[in-house]
């Protein structure tokens, strides 16, 4: 299944959250959460195990409610490809602290790799570029990727969406916590708010 | 051609209503995908210094749109109409899971003196679909009683995160005619 040349999802998601500092970092449903897991737990993860389409909506929602806050909103080729009109409305509100990383393995690699609509002609920068989100590129390398992670910081620049073309091998499952409520309160705990 | 009151209408004063629920429970985003029967209130929420008006392709998106927005620290409303609800099913599912205050309000169709076919269905199980959902239904139907149940709405949507529909039926936004 591997082809040369693409990157492995968990070195670029381990670089992409390296030096996160206060970055709230949001994976959608499949693969992509679990990569941010195996990068190690934290009180701003929202890991996502459905809602499918629904993660760089989430990404929206808290980038503007925390605008001094970088929020990263890492997902997959299938998960970003149901919320693509979710590209138009950020593109449209255009908030600066917002960066989209979609890993792509041109495949639905949860559920038995049946290949995706970027296999052979969707392409995502294209669609996040003529969605009015200027900073949009294409990553095959991890140099990219660690200047990518650097302008994630960089809250007066944004929005900003990356296609990173990943290696579609399957990896080790690290699982993160199932409970929805639990991790959104430990999110809005490490913000500061108290419980309703 | 159209016997509907122009929601726009400065002489409605309901859409004000809602619009001051909103202010007083200190709501800040408010996505939407338009309807005829929510242009005052949108117009409203453009124009305001405090709450941000959120242009969605689709209605779903305003589901995940007000989870983010309260893990930031802010409340908000999704508006649309009864067929954006069909729209919604599956990510009205991150609502019981990760516990946000969900407020939604829903111009209906289908109803009331419907004139065109094609609104019917979705109308007619606009309610059905927001209950099997485990959203809380409450409806208006009359200018008067907008403020009594917006204000319930709120209260039970925010204070006890309790996730509510507040259906604004047609009778109360008029029926839309095209023929005689």
């Amino acid at each position: 299944m591997s082809k040369a040349n693409l990157l492995d999802r968990r070195q670029v998601v381990s670089a992409l959250l390296a030096n996160r500092k206060d970055v709230v970092a949001i994976g959608g449903l499949g693969a992509s959460t679990n990569d941010i897991t195996a990068a190690g737990d934290h009180a701003r993860n929202f890991y996502l195990w459905g809602g499918m389409g629904g993660a760089a909506m989430i990404g929206l929602g808290l980038a503007l409610a925390q605008p001094k806050l970088p929020v990263l909103v890492i997902t997959g080729d299938g998960e970003m490809l149901m919320g693509m009109g979710s590209l138009a409305t950020i593109g449209l509100q255009k908030p600066s602290n917002l960066s989209i990383v979609v890993l792509d393995n041109e495949a639905y690699g949860e559920t038995g790799g049946q290949t995706s609509h970027t296999c052979a002609a969707a392409d995502l920068v294209g669609v996040a570029r003529a969605c009015g989100i200027a900073d949009a590129c294409a990553i095959s390398t991890m140099a990219e990727v660690e200047t990518f992670a650097k302008a994630v910081h960089d809250l007066s620049a944004g929005p900003r969406f990356a296609n990173v073309k990943i290696d579609s091998a399957n990896v080790e499952r690290i699982l993160p916590s199932r409970d929805g409520t639990y991790i959104v309160n430990r999110i809005r705990g490490d913000l500061g708010f108290k419980p309703i | 051609m159209h016997a509907r009151a122009d929601a726009s209408d400065t002489a409605l004063t309901w859409p004000d209503d809602i619009f001051a629920t909103l202010e007083r429970f200190d709501v800040r985003q408010v996505p939407y995908v338009p309807d005829a029967g929510h242009s005052k209130l949108i117009q409203r929420v453009l124009a305001s210094s405090t709450m941000r008006g959120i242009p969605l392709t689709t209605e779903e998106e305003g589901v995940a749109l007000l989870a983010g927005a309260w893990t930031g620290g802010q409340r908000g409303v999704l508006l649309m109409q009864s067929s954006g609800v069909g729209n919604c099913v599956n990510m009205l599912s991150l609502i019981p899971v990760l516990r946000f205050p969900f407020l939604t309000l829903v111009t209906m169709r289908g109803e009331w003196g419907e004139f065109n076919p094609w609104q019917v269905p979705m109308g007619s199980t606009t309610q059905g679909v927001l209950e099997l959902s485990g959203i809380k239904v409450l409806r208006a139907s009359t200018a008067a009683e907008v403020p009594a149940v917006m204000e319930a709405a709120a209260a039970q949507a925010y204070n006890a995160l309790t996730p509510t529909a507040v259906l604004l039926s047609q009778r109360l936004i008029g029926a839309k005619v095209f023929t005689k």
